[in-house]
């Protein structure tokens, strides 16, 4: 991890782009799963980008911004190459189920909530300890609520992949 | 009429986004190289109607219809052609041009050397994935040459293309090296390559999920080049001749004059050409 924000305003910037990446990954995830037919993956990243577009508004709305701030040179300094809610763009599969995508949504979620408690033990700002430790208090809910949206949702067969008309013949 | 100036909108990725939806794999790399490239329009700022995305025929070669820019969809390994021939003629405009391993360095093999050569103010983004994808996956220039699958048992056991080093060797005059899986990383690099003047070549490892599964591991392997970009293209050869295939950032950075040296403006009629051509 780089130094890290400085200020609530750099902080507040970075957890904005934190849900703006996530929102574009999920978006990304549901225009491919329509676009396979796999409608009830697709509606749920739909739904996942709708929760995370709805974070970065309020985050909007909290700081008063009407754009989003540029980002640092050299950007935000995330852990990995993409912000950690942001689920990596090879974890997809076309015949992927509901319970696969809430998986990778807990994982985002998880990885979030760890970015926030790591980033407010390290600063040295009161303010930006008090919001990340606000964010990582947000971020267990969201936890909770997907671990709670998987008991709900059946686990996979063992042959989830198998398609009896494959793109890629191994034989 | 007063003269407050209106302020200009600011534009985001989504402003370079079109509304077709790519029909990509799930899990495909090109999904954000898209997302890279529409990042790069927008930290520089270029509207979408100064901007032109060229391609040919492949997988990676739908960018244009899924961008709100200028987009020509053309013939199998001729975008550099056509990419040429609208940048000499509308040197105005900024022209990318988007494609894979398959389109660029075989069918396209030619134009790829002689775009090099020429130095044109183009920046050419690569999705190599090592396989033809859109026809179900046969080796390509790129492939190793133990690649074993139905359709070249054993591999092809032909030496495979060395992009980076041929574009060198071309006269390209900005090459770099970029990944799928880092598109802000990415996004930097194709930035750089647009604000360069001249040709610029830049190779995306873009893993294909479906009939290279394996590339998923290339996440582990890529790093950061250990040094910055050189201008001595000597060194830069070393370098790219002995890496590992895997180091990520601007590798080379000259500063030969781009063609033509002296573009001026279009401002020749259409009746002009014509006359030309009247038998």
């Amino acid at each position: 991890m780089s130094a890290g924000p400085r200020t609530l305003s750099e902080f507040m910037a970075q957890a904005l782009a934190m849900e703006r990446e996530a929102v574009e990954r999920y978006t990304e995830f549901a225009d491919a799963m329509e676009m396979h037919n796999n409608r009830d993956v697709a509606a749920l990243f739909r739904t996942m980008a709708q929760y995370e577009g709805k974070h970065a508004s309020q985050i909007m709305d909290q700081m008063g911004w009407t754009h989003a701030p540029d980002p640092p040179a050299g950007g935000f300094g995330w852990p990995d190459p993409e912000a950690p809610e942001t689920a990596p763009f090879d974890a997809v599969h076309y015949l992927m189920q509901p319970w696969h995508a809430l998986q990778l949504a807990l994982a985002a979620e998880q990885r979030a909530e760890a970015f926030f408690g790591e980033l407010a033990q390290a600063t040295t700002s009161e303010s930006v300890r008090r919001a990340a430790l606000e964010l990582q208090a947000e971020e267990h809910e969201h936890v909770e609520l997907v671990r709670a949206w998987l008991e709900k949702v059946p686990m996979p067969d063992g042959d989830w992949a198998t398609d009896p008309d494959p793109p890629r013949y191994l034989d | 009429m007063n003269d407050v100036a209106t302020p200009m909108a600011v534009l985001t990725a989504a402003n370079y986004k079109s509304g077709y939806k790519p029909i990509w794999c799930p899990g495909c790399g090109d999904f954000t190289v898209l997302s890279a490239i529409t990042k790069a329009l927008a930290s520089l700022q270029l509207p979408p109607h100064e901007v032109a995305v060229v391609s040919g025929i492949g997988c990676s070669s739908r960018i244009p219809a899924y961008t709100t820019c200028y987009g020509f969809h053309g013939v199998h390994g001729r975008a550099l052609a056509a990419a040429t021939g609208l940048k000499v003629a509308r040197p105005d405009l900024t022209v990318l041009v988007t494609g894979g391993d398959g389109d660029g360095y075989s069918i396209g093999g030619n134009h790829f050397m002689h775009a090099c050569r020429r130095n044109v103010d183009l920046t050419y983004i690569v999705m190599d994935n090592h396989v033809y994808g859109m026809t179900k996956g046969q080796a390509s220039p790129t492939t190793e040459p133990d690649w074993d699958n139905k359709l070249s048992p054993g591999g092809t056991g032909v030496r495979s293309f060395h992009p980076l080093v041929i574009a060198l060797a071309s006269g390209a005059s900005f090459v770099a090296r970029a990944f799928s899986g880092d598109p802000n990383g990415m996004a930097d690099i194709v930035a750089q390559g647009m604000r360069h003047p001249g040709f610029s070549f830049i190779e995306v490892l873009s893993p294909c999920v479906t009939f290279r599964p394996e590339q998923r591991e290339w996440k582990n392997h890529v790093h950061a080049a250990p040094v910055g970009p050189t201008d001595d293209a000597a060194r830069a050869a070393r370098r790219i001749m002995t890496d590992d295939g895997f180091n990520i950032g601007v590798l080379y950075a000259g500063d030969r004059a781009p063609y033509p040296a002296n573009p001026g403006t279009a401002t020749r009629e259409l009746a002009d050409f014509e006359a030309e051509f009247e038998l």
